[in-house]
């Protein structure tokens, strides 16, 4: 039997996970359990953020968006600061699992977890997100594209937990676009995915392309060759279809279950098409 | 452990392994079998329950997240079973084996409770978490329908 402990405050939380043996922190559970009930994890014990002081925040400063590890992800959809200036996150939540699983589901845990299927991620990267780690030295920030090592890999050290992460807000008149594909509408975790933030000028140039695609490597996949490409350019069919080119050679899929390696990297540079709706004078947002 | 929440709008006090999985609890500690475990997993809903006004999956809680908590299950929905949304399974014959049917009113009824007039694609959504081998959907979405009908004319009435 592993105890359940509910620390109040963060410092609680870090001084148990410095004494206690094999400590796993319990956010949503949605993961974490499964792995327990497989025997791929044996936890000593639990550590809960449920009742941690702050640790389901979402705050808005003047130039930024803090989400605390312990948001649930329904919460963040729905908040507006999110609808506002990280839509290209509110919609990939709305695609993520259940709404149970969303209801119960955290950033922290989504990030933790770091599957290159994971639904938070492509949005945080295309975000220039950064997370902040809370250690019995204090506190250390990284982008989360350096915290995410691999499958399932991520920089936490021992004893640290994830406590947050935030993003500057993109500036005015930015388009943000989230699209998966997956093998069904609801509970599918994706075969390609991809986030994208663009601002198309009053002449349909963009000036700034943020893209990042998810389940085509190891973990999520940047393009800077295929972002310069686009820059300076409207999202014409042709523009994008030779960005497109420059995506698949960009990504390093696999076949698996769900999909063959060739079916990610074709789809991987078609979802780039998705972008031309704004140069034909709409906006490009679900929100 | 001691733990102590409210199940169905009573206090219950029960000594449980803070561990043990809600679902455990809940049909085999505490007898109230109609939560039902189909994948384990958190991707069927068939254990799908209320905590604190929003619907989790039993399968994926220790007992011991649930401390002072407000629980509901299928069993405190309606005390005599007749709550607009079992009502309307019934009538609209959304039942075939009735394994997901817990899971799916628990959905449902939560959905309707926040969002009184849905559109039949916000039906859907609602219990996209929800999976049914039998009926198709089609008539569940035409229950789901047929509840928010009746939860309105009874707000009306």
């Amino acid at each position: 039997m592993a105890d359940v402990l509910f620390p109040v405050s963060l410092d609680q939380a870090l001084d148990l996970l410095a004494k206690t043996e094999a400590p796993a922190v319990l956010a949503g559970g949605t993961d974490l359990l499964v792995q327990v009930r497989q025997g791929k994890k044996t936890p000593g014990i639990f550590v809960s953020l449920d009742r941690i002081e702050g640790a389901q925040e979402i705050l808005e400063t003047e130039t930024e968006i803090i989400i605390r590890a312990g948001a649930p992800l329904a919460r963040i959809m729905a908040h507006p600061a999110i609808r506002d200036h990280g839509s290209v996150l509110a919609q990939a939540l709305a695609v993520l699992g259940s709404p149970q699983i969303r209801n119960m589901g955290t950033l922290g845990g989504n990030i933790m977890t770091a599957s290159p299927a994971g639904d938070s991620l492509p949005p945080l990267y295309a975000l220039d997100a950064r997370v902040q780690l809370a250690g019995p030295e204090g506190f250390r920030r990284m982008p989360v594209r350096d915290f995410i090592q691999g499958p399932g890999k991520t920089a936490l050290a021992p004893g640290e937990i994830l406590w947050q992460a935030n993003f500057t807000k993109p500036a005015p008149g930015t388009c943000h676009w989230f699209e998966k594909v997956g093998q069904r509408t609801a509970l599918s975790i994706s075969m390609v995915s991809l986030a994208a933030l663009f601002r198309p000028d009053p002449d349909g140039r963009v000036s700034k392309v943020s893209l990042a695609w998810g389940s085509v490597g190891p973990t999520i996949v940047e393009s800077p060759e295929t972002e310069t490409f686009l820059l300076n350019k409207p999202l014409t069919r042709e523009v994008l279809a030779g960005a497109g080119d420059l995506a698949r050679q960009a990504v390093r899929p696999i076949s698996d279950i769900r999909a063959t390696a060739d079916f990610r990297r074709q789809v991987a540079g078609n979802l780039l098409m998705r972008l031309e709706t704004p140069a034909k004078g709409k906006r490009l947002t679900r929100y | 452990m001691k733990l102590e929440f409210t199940l169905n709008s009573a206090k219950v006090t029960v000594e449980t392994a803070p561990d043990r999985r809600l679902i455990d609890l809940l049909r085999e500690d505490l007898g109230l079998t109609g939560t039902k475990e189909g994948c384990g997993t958190g991707e069927c809903g068939a254990c799908t329950i209320r905590v604190q006004g929003e619907t989790k999956l039993a399968c994926l809680m220790l007992a011991a997240q649930v401390q002072g908590c407000d629980v509901v299950t299928i069993e405190g929905l309606d005390p005599a079973g007749h709550h607009p949304v079992q009502e309307a399974f019934t009538g609209s014959g959304a039942v075939q084996c009735g394994f997901c049917t817990p899971g799916m009113i628990m959905s449902l009824s939560t959905y309707l409770a926040a969002h009184p007039d849905p559109a039949p694609e916000k039906i859907r959504e609602a219990v996209s978490g929800n999976l049914c081998r039998c009926t198709g959907y089609q008539k569940i979405v035409d229950a789901g329908l047929a509840a928010a009908r009746a939860l309105k004319e009874a707000h009306r009435g």
